[in-house]
């Protein structure tokens, strides 16, 4: 089958590879019709996540057609169509009993400190991702889900990752009618946490990058004020400013590893890998939320330390909520959302590239070409 | 004017609501789904107590910090040769608390890339730095007025970029140099 594969640090191809069999008797291989990059992806793809091999396939946002299935397998059949929620998990380790799917103690070897996640790393667990004609999707019975007919594959595929991240994002802000939201990064997390949390009540939903065609993204889909960060002296001032001098009450961190705004933090941990993540985002969300306010991180965060402004979060009372999204547990009221109109999420994506050109994609969306917030990898026409 | 208990300023929810589409439509909590975050009535559709061990058909490393190998895991890529060693000392003889254990790991990743292109030159199959980095994308795609003029703030580091994905070569390049002014 042919596969996206690492080869170092912005750099990647197409390789045949091994269609993957069952290792285990609740595996099913699916044959995967649609991928998306995932801005997280990129930190893989930059080299900032610690044990990436060579060799690996990338891609934790994937739906397809249900090729094969192990002995034990009873939720699915081969020719089901199928979504995958990024999370790899058992269902009844402590944690799933709890429902913290991301959480899950029993797939992932490499580290205790995250749960399994497909395509990322061996530091969360050592599985091939969906940028390829086929993977393989452990605990069949517990993960994948059949795609409703009526539901847009494009849809379902934003379900996997982005959408739900978003949702989640929100939900951890504990919003509350009439908050102000503000959301670090346009991306399409940001976009979904964005409109999120219109959907639980914000009172004022204020987007910040410095993607000019990202923000007018936000206005347009999220109906958010935005603002760009480097159009202003100072993002926190700005925002302290807009919140009568208070500061926002829930603030959605979307960025993650590779903030920018701050060379000198961006640098160390984008490109020297001296810190776990870039933590201007986050270091600016403690600076702008009001004394008791929440802050809730979606942004991805490598392992290792970061420079935070701790002592800020302590000294202003901040509850800082984090989590992997839980993928499957949103997906029931997301699916209604989407029924009844309120949610559209094929609308952020801006690019489709055949697996072929994968390595073009990585870079159009890395670099911030062309407009590209979303591109979705097809495998087929 | 002095600071008083006020709410924030913004508009009215029945003008959000006329305005944004689903605006308020989860405004109860109940109606959200990680609401609270830890639930134990639901059904992930497993039906066992414990998933049953995958076969470890090859010794996989794990952290020390779990007391056992988990029954479910990745096989992606095995460790193998020096930059194997490197990883495997890593999960061997640190803790994901300890520096050492990550920075190893990391280590262990540049070895690999080098040993990786090594062996695919070796093997007829060397990497294309122009096809793998995607710089083609760059045509017709608005390469610079997607980057100039614009306010991006990454355009004063992504010069960056090139010295990254050409690193090992420019250290062999600047070996090379510094052998022959000897």
């Amino acid at each position: 089958m042919r596969a996206m594969v690492y080869r170092g640090p912005y750099r990647i191809r197409v390789e045949e590879k091994p269609i993957p069999k069952i290792e285990h008797p609740n595996d099913a291989i699916v044959r995967v019709t649609r991928a998306a990059i995932c801005g997280s992806d990129l930190h893989l793809y930059h080299g900032m996540m610690p044990d990436t091999r060579v060799g690996s396939t990338f891609g934790h946002e994937f739906i397809g057609v249900v090729h094969e299935v192990g002995p034990s397998v009873q939720n699915l059949a081969v020719g089901d169509r199928v979504m995958v929620p990024f999370n790899i998990y058992c269902g009844t380790c402590y944690f799933c009993a709890k429902g913290l799917y991301s959480n899950c103690h029993n797939v992932n070897p490499n580290a205790t400190a995250v749960g399994g996640i497909y395509g990322y790393s061996h530091t969360c667990g050592g599985y091939d991702g969906g940028q390829a004609e086929y993977v393989r999707v452990p605990l069949a019975d517990v993960g994948p889900s059949i795609i409703p007919d009526w539901l847009h594959e494009e849809d379902a595929l934003m379900m996997t990752d982005a959408l739900a991240t978003g949702y989640f994002g929100a939900q951890l802000g504990d919003i509350v009618e009439g908050d102000t939201v503000v959301v670090f990064g346009a991306g399409p997390v940001g976009l979904f946490a964005a409109q999120s949390a219109w959907l639980m009540g914000a009172g004022r939903v204020i987007v910040i990058d410095h993607l000019d065609y990202r923000l007018e993204k936000a206005r347009e889909f999220a109906f958010a004020e935005t603002i760009s960060f480097t159009d202003v002296n100072d993002i926190v001032l700005e925002l302290k400013k807009q919140t009568d001098w208070l500061g926002a009450d829930v603030i959605i961190d979307a960025v993650g590893a590779e903030a920018d705004g701050n060379v000198i933090q961006h640098v160390s941990a984008a490109k020297l890998k001296l810190q776990g993540g870039s933590p201007v985002a986050l270091n600016w969300a403690i600076d702008s939320a009001r004394k008791g306010g929440t802050i809730s991180v979606m942004g991805a965060y490598g392992p290792l330390f970061s420079a935070v402004k701790f002592g800020d979060a302590m000294n202003k009372g901040l509850t800082i909520r984090t989590n992997q999204a839980p993928a499957k547990r949103q997906w029931p009221r997301l699916l209604e959302h989407i029924q009844a109109g309120r949610l559209v999420p094929r609308d952020v994506i801006t690019h489709r590239i055949p697996l072929e050109y994968v390595a073009e994609g990585y870079h159009l969306f890395s670099a911030k070409l062309d407009g590209c917030i979303k591109t979705v990898i097809t495998t087929e026409p | 004017m002095p600071y008083i208990a006020s709410e924030h300023t913004h508009p009215s929810s029945d003008e959000l609501r006329a305005r944004i589409p689903g605006w308020g439509a989860d405004l109860d909590p109940a109606d959200r789904p990680s609401v609270p975050r830890e639930r134990s009535d639901l059904a992930s559709g497993a039906h066992w107590v414990i998933p049953e061990q995958q076969p470890e058909l090859r010794r996989r490393e794990r952290s020390v910090e779990h007391g056992m190998l988990p029954p479910v895991f990745g096989t992606a890529q095995p460790l193998h040769g020096i930059s194997g060693l490197i990883r495997g000392a890593a999960y061997k003889r640190f803790s994901e608390a300890q520096t050492a254990h990550w920075l190893l790991l990391i280590l262990g990743d540049r070895v690999d890339v080098i040993g990786s292109r090594a062996r695919s030159t070796v093997r007829g199959r060397p990497d294309n730095p122009i096809r793998e980095t995607g710089v083609l994308s760059e045509i017709g795609r608005h390469p610079i007025g997607s980057r100039f003029g614009r306010g991006r703030a990454d355009v004063k580091h992504s010069w960056l970029d090139p010295v990254i994905v050409l690193g090992p070569v420019s250290v062999l390049a600047l070996v090379l140099v510094a052998r022959r002014r000897r």
